[in-house]
């Protein structure tokens, strides 16, 4: 098996004119925690978009279990994988028909969909928020409905969006201890878009630090943390602006 | 005054005894427009649906056509498909002039734009996020735009009241196309129109009560609906 569940050669995305992403070449080891840090707007949420096959790059190619993409097989790879975005989406209807969504689409029987569904939104710590509207939760609830909507489907690749940059102290640790939770009980490979240093020192086994559309530094998360080699990331470290 | 007054009272007499003349004409507007609106939703959801979530050459010219019928006048409607049914028209053999598939068709030509255009605008409005949150979740193409359109649901809804709206009050293509025949193309509007010119107004008043209710029922319904979503 290949040790990478991605890997990208060279990936770059234009959005008129301008190079957000400037060919990046990642490696994202199979069953581990993998942060993409960087400032706002560096292009983390660009990138996983387009590892989540939402948008096509400009240039430059993604390997899943080191095979390029054919478009015939774009459906059963997108089935592998999922996205957690920032602003949690969720559809106007019950907590129940959100964490559903995604088995019903791949037809799953109505028997194990209230089984796994149920289980889901145990772990999420939301058991009986089943028959709720989902939009009227609070921006905690919904974003671990949207965390239990990703984890039903138990996706081999989790892609997580700056998951808690809109939450309270109590929600963030919630969902850390989730992500760690699906990470360790499913082996699913996360990778985790955060501005966050101490969030990525918390939760990841390896990172790479995004620069002006570059990945500056990737490695082992601990050996970034503590002894950067790129002075911008011990600047961005400590605390300070790097832009 | 007094006529009025009169007027009024026997439409209430009307409606309240059940009058069969009155419950015909009712009932056949309903099903006429209720047809009517049924197949052009057909056309026009999917019509609004691909031009506002697809990219695809000559999607501008059709939202501008789509735009341009939505004001299609209903009389221009009605000599058109009378020109096509009559018989020396091209599908005269079929016989339609003058019957209610004709106002059927009629009606389904004036109420499609009108719900495309409404569809479009009611998929555009929907947070591009869901479609993305769909594709990612592993819906197909298919899925995604079955959720979009739940998603749009009640604005769709309102499309499809304005269509209904649009076609059981038009008399322009009923008149013309279904030539106002009691028992068989007599609507509502038909016939308030010819009620009114004859002077009796008991019969015209009766429909007209009969047309704000619906309105007043199916509005309500829209609100109600409106305030579950909330």
């Amino acid at each position: 098996m290949n040790p990478y569940a991605i890997r990208t050669h060279n990936l770059s995305k234009e959005y008129n004119g301008e190079n957000i992403l400037k060919k990046l070449n990642l490696q994202l080891e199979r069953g581990r925690i993998h942060a993409i840090i960087g400032p706002s707007g560096v292009g983390k949420s660009v990138l996983l978009r387009l590892l989540n096959l939402l948008e096509e790059p400009t240039s430059g190619e993604i390997y899943f279990d080191g095979r390029a993409l054919r478009e015939n097989e774009r459906l059963k790879l997108q089935r592998r994988m999922t996205l957690v975005f920032q602003k949690p989406v969720l559809f106007n209807t019950s907590v129940y028909e959100n964490v559903a969504y995604g088995l019903r689409v791949r037809g799953e029987n109505r028997r194990s969909i209230a089984e796994k569904v149920k289980k889901a939104l145990e772990v999420v710590g939301l058991k009986d928020y089943e028959h709720k509207g989902a939009r009227n939760l609070s921006g905690g609830e919904k974003q671990r409905v949207a965390i239990a909507r990703a984890m039903v489907l138990a996706p081999e690749i989790l892609f997580l969006d700056e998951p808690t940059s809109d939450l309270d102290p109590r929600n963030v640790a919630i969902i850390e201890e989730l992500v760690k939770y699906i990470n360790r009980e499913f082996k699913t490979t996360i990778v985790l878009a955060t501005h966050n240093m101490f969030q990525a020192r918390r939760l990841a086994h390896q990172a790479s630090f995004l620069f002006e559309g570059r990945i500056i530094e990737s490695g082992n998360a601990r050996e970034i943390f503590t002894s950067p080699k790129d002075r911008r990331i011990l600047r961005f470290i400590e605390g300070k602006i790097i832009f | 005054m007094d006529y009025i007054l009169a007027g009024l009272k026997e439409a209430f007499r009307l409606l309240f005894t059940l009058d069969r003349g009155t419950y015909t004409i009712i009932f056949l507007s309903l099903r006429i427009s209720g047809t009517a609106v049924l197949l052009a939703s057909c056309l026009g959801i999917p019509l609004g649906a691909l031009v506002g979530l697809h990219k695809f050459p000559g999607r501008g010219v059709i939202t501008t056509i789509l735009n341009t019928c939505f004001a299609l006048p209903t009389v221009v409607v009605g000599l058109f498909i009378y020109l096509f049914l009559s018989h020396r028209g091209p599908l005269g053999m079929l016989g339609l002039l003058y019957t209610p598939s004709a106002m059927i068709t009629a009606q389904t030509i004036l109420a499609t734009p009108i719900i495309g255009a409404l569809s479009l605008v009611a998929v555009k409005g929907v947070d591009p996020s869901i479609t993305k949150s769909a594709i990612s979740l592993g819906a197909t193409k298919v899925q995604t735009t079955l959720t979009v359109l739940r998603e749009a649901r009640v604005a769709i809804l309102a499309a499809l009241i304005a269509g209904f709206g649009r076609v059981i009050t038009e008399i322009g293509a009923a008149m013309i196309v279904g030539g106002n025949i009691k028992g068989t193309t007599r609507v509502m509007s038909t016939a308030i129109a010819l009620e009114t010119g004859k002077g009796k107004f008991e019969i015209a008043l009766a429909l007209g009560i009969i047309l704000l209710a619906i309105a007043f029922l199916i509005n309500a319904g829209l609100y109600y609906l409106q305030r579950v979503k909330e």
